[in-house]
């Protein structure tokens, strides 16, 4: 399940309302993986006061539901949430979550690093930092690009 | 018809807007749409481009009614 939000969220509430929606589905999956990632109140050697989040609506989801997609070809996934910010942040805020659920624990944990590894180079967000007055366009990394590589496929 | 043209992010403020059009042309790339609104200046390195909003390349055709953006490298996440 995919979700972008524009309003804050609570991981750990999130967490919960999917536990209750997958209901029993979830008896089957031992192993959960979970990630959250949030806004700092620091960057780059300066101090963010806060975020704001530009993102395309309609290719956004789009391309979140894709990556989803993808991670259940490649792992047994009994469920997947992933939910994302966009608009105003403040430090401490929930950026994104990510949730897997499977049989066993090495699917759960690699699909939910999978899935960050590629919304962090795929998905259409921009992060706009504000501080002291000024504004910056937080640039991509080469690094996220390197860690979503690593899952590419080898062709034989 | 025509093609909707949308800026996003920090490319929409090098090039003043976020969303603008133009008339499509029989054989029109991505390319061609960048030039039609943009005129001579290339696109700073590193942009992306998509096409109904999925990722496409500048090379690709566009058809008459298509959505086509233009963003820089995302930062989600």
């Amino acid at each position: 399940m995919i979700k972008v939000a524009s309003e804050p969220f609570d991981p750990l509430f999130a967490l919960r309302a999917h536990e209750e929606r997958l209901g029993a589905r979830l008896r089957g999956a031992g192993a959960q993986a979970m990630f959250v990632g949030s806004m700092r109140d620091f960057n780059e050697g300066e101090a963010v006061e806060a975020m704001v989040l530009e993102h395309y609506p309609g290719m956004t989801e789009k391309a979140l539901a894709e990556i989803d997609a993808e991670a259940g070809k490649r792992w047994p996934l009994e469920a997947s949430l992933i939910i994302h910010r966009h608009g105003r942040l403040l430090p401490g805020d929930a950026i994104v979550l990510v949730i897997t659920a499977s049989a066993h624990r090495q699917a759960a944990f690699e699909a939910c690093s999978f899935l960050m590894d590629w919304l962090k180079t795929k998905a259409p967000f921009w992060k706009l930092e504000e501080s002291a007055g000024k504004t910056r366009w937080v640039e991509a990394k080469d690094d996220d690009d390197a860690a979503a590589r690593r899952w590419d496929r080898r062709q034989h | 018809m025509s093609i909707q043209v949308r800026f996003f992010a920090s490319l929409a403020e090098s090039v003043g807007r976020r969303e603008t059009g133009c008339a499509h042309a029989p054989g029109m790339t991505v390319a061609d749409v960048w030039r039609q609104v943009n005129g001579d200046a290339a696109p700073p390195a590193g942009t992306l481009c998509a096409r109904n909003q999925n990722y496409c390349r500048f090379d690709d055709r566009v058809e008459d009614g298509d959505e086509v953006a233009f963003f820089p490298r995302v930062t989600g996440g």
